[in-house]
């Protein structure tokens, strides 16, 4: 424990002192990592600790993002109060989708997910109930502001980001040690040993998929701040298969894991783009060799440790 | 009153009908075994209690109350816990956190609790810890609760699930073949195990081919042949009732 303290607060304090010797544009891209490593933290939740597999968690972070937008250009409400609302607005949306399809085994609710994530966005580019803007989508989000102090730089919303992400690896690591956190994995082990052990089976997996989307849906709004313009095409399919490689790449259920799958995922692409085409082709080539020689993610999770009183020797067979 | 009835439980599946009309009464505090040849349909009992399968027809009461339209957690959480055939244990967790999945339905804290890791969370986590490693005591793997599940022997993996079961707190446990895969000492290990159980005021219900084993520690045997009952009652009844020994060994005037 002591020691997982410490490596979270050396990480905080690297990345904090990060802007130090970054551009803006590292820095710009150090937000993009942010942003997905809470989405893929968030997703996470879903596809590592339940074993769901969902490949339309971009839907979740477009209702997210759209709901912030909307909210913030026609009701003119600061941004981040709307952080609250876009999660709940998220997992209301997962809620409602996921019910019916909760019950769906694997590569069901695989392909069942994708839909759901071609219907939000077809849906968004169609200006659905006029409120979306169509294609173009909406812009003229205005900028976020923290105690009446105003966000405009890469390097202000790197602290806003990458705070939110902390606080997420805090919450979420606290979550697996829990009663629920548990629940979710017993889920993903062995669905009938789970539900003969007394766990709600269809109620842990829905809890799981609407804090997913609820998180997404707070990473949408961020984004949406972010951007000041949100389009359909920031929501593509593309969008959902990268946050499940990052969580498959990292390591499902890992936090670690996921965090350093974002920063390949999202970072090294960065670093190569002096070899134009290519990078994508060494990109795609380094997720096949990880796929055949390293199955379990670079950072697979490690068993949970409990703090257990000393072994009695008296009453015990070996 | 009997603490669990079954009440002409008939199930069919297709064309085949696996249970018929079975009736049977547990007496609280009691062990009662339930054997007969394979595909006798005694598992199926065992899924129809459990809520895993509905029954066709027929009525089970567990302390009074019809366990048909509970789904089943609810009926875990009612006091009914199980014990699987094959073993169904969680591979890749820890032995612990098999037995903690047993004291899920026994907790309450919700998805903001956990997250936040509340007092009353803690608590009521402490709680479950030491729950947990008290049943592991009892089974005897006190010494072996960081392994991970799959790391122990089949007898071992035997003993997490029942464990897992007695975790949940049961008013009546349910073990289907607990001595399945299980060496001589094993099994006479399980006989104590079964005996201090039933100490504890449980009342026990298993599937068992060993026949040593259910002889020795079961009052009450159920005898089942094609979904059927076929004989009920005491083991030195039923060693001596010949439409048993028909079953088991083909009737004397087959060849």
């Amino acid at each position: 424990m002591k020691q997982k303290i410490v490596i979270f607060a050396g990480t905080g304090a690297i990345l904090a002192a990060l802007p130090l010797v970054l551009n803006a544009y590292w820095i710009d891209v150090l937000n993009n990592i942010g942003i997905y490593a809470i989405l893929a933290l968030s997703l996470n939740l879903i596809v590592g600790h339940t074993g769901l597999f969902n490949l339309g968690h971009a839907a979740f972070y477009a209702v997210g993002a759209y709901t912030a937008a909307i909210l913030n250009t026609t009701c003119h409400i600061p941004v981040l109060w709307l952080l609250p609302v876009c999660g709940f607005t998220a997992g209301l949306f997962a809620l409602l989708v996921a019910r019916p399809i909760i019950h769906l085994r694997g590569d069901y609710l695989c392909i069942v997910t994708i839909g759901v994530g071609e219907i939000v966005r077809i849906a968004l580019i169609n200006d659905v109930f006029g409120i979306t803007g169509g294609a173009n989508g909406i812009f003229g989000v205005s900028r976020p502001s923290v105690f009446g102090f105003a966000l405009r730089t890469p390097l202000q919303f790197f602290y806003l980001i990458w705070i939110f992400a902390g606080v997420t690896v805090i919450l979420f690591h606290l979550l697996e040690y829990s009663r629920v956190g548990r629940a979710l994995n017993y889920l993903r082990e062995d669905e009938v040993a789970a539900e003969g052990s007394g766990i709600n089976t269809a109620r842990y997996k829905l809890i799981a998929f609407v804090l997913g989307a609820a998180w997404a849906g707070m990473a949408g709004n961020i984004y949406a701040a972010k951007m000041s313009i949100i389009s359909p095409e920031s929501f593509s399919f593309w969008e959902s298969v990268l946050m499940f490689s990052i969580v498959i790449l990292g390591g499902s259920g890992s936090i670690p894991g996921v965090l350093i799958g974002a920063f390949l995922i999202t970072g090294l692409p960065e670093i190569f783009r002096q070899f134009a085409s290519a990078r994508m082709l060494i990109f795609g080539a380094a997720m096949v060799a990880m796929m055949i020689f390293r199955t379990q993610g670079l950072l697979p999770a490690g068993p949970r440790k409990y703090r257990l009183p000393p072994l009695a020797s008296e009453g015990d067979k070996a | 009153m009997s603490l669990l009835q079954l009440k002409r439980i008939t199930k069919n599946f297709g064309g085949l009908c696996a249970v018929s009309g079975i009736s049977c009464n547990l007496e609280n505090g009691s062990v009662t075994g339930l054997i007969g040849p394979n595909g006798a349909g005694k598992t199926t009992v065992f899924n129809l209690i459990t809520g895993i399968y509905r029954p066709d027809e027929g009525e089970i009461l567990f302390d009074g109350h019809s366990l048909l339209k509970l789904r089943t957690h609810q009926i875990v959480a009612r006091g009914i816990a199980r014990t699987f055939q094959t073993i169904r244990l969680f591979q890749n967790l820890s032995v612990l956190e098999n037995v903690l999945a047993g004291c899920h339905c026994r907790m309450s804290s919700g998805v903001l609790g956990s997250m936040l890791h509340l007092p009353g969370q803690r608590r009521e986590e402490r709680k479950a810890l030491g729950k947990a490693l008290e049943a592991l005591s009892l089974v005897g793997l006190r010494s072996q609760a960081e392994q991970l599940s799959k790391n122990l022997s089949y007898g071992n993996q035997r003993l997490i699930e029942i464990a897992r079961a007695l975790a949940t707190e049961p008013r009546v446990l349910i073990l289907d073949e607990p001595a399945g895969g299980m060496n001589e000492q094993e099994t006479l290990d399980l006989i104590t195990l079964i005996g201090r159980i039933r100490g504890l005021g449980i009342t026990v219900l298993l599937i068992e081919h060993d026949m040593t084993l259910v002889m020795r520690v079961c009052e009450h045997i159920i005898v089942m042949e094609y979904g059927r009952k076929i004989a009920e009652g005491p083991p030195d009844e039923i060693k001596r009732d010949p439409k048993v020994i028909e079953a088991y060994l083909g009737a004397e005037d087959e060849y």
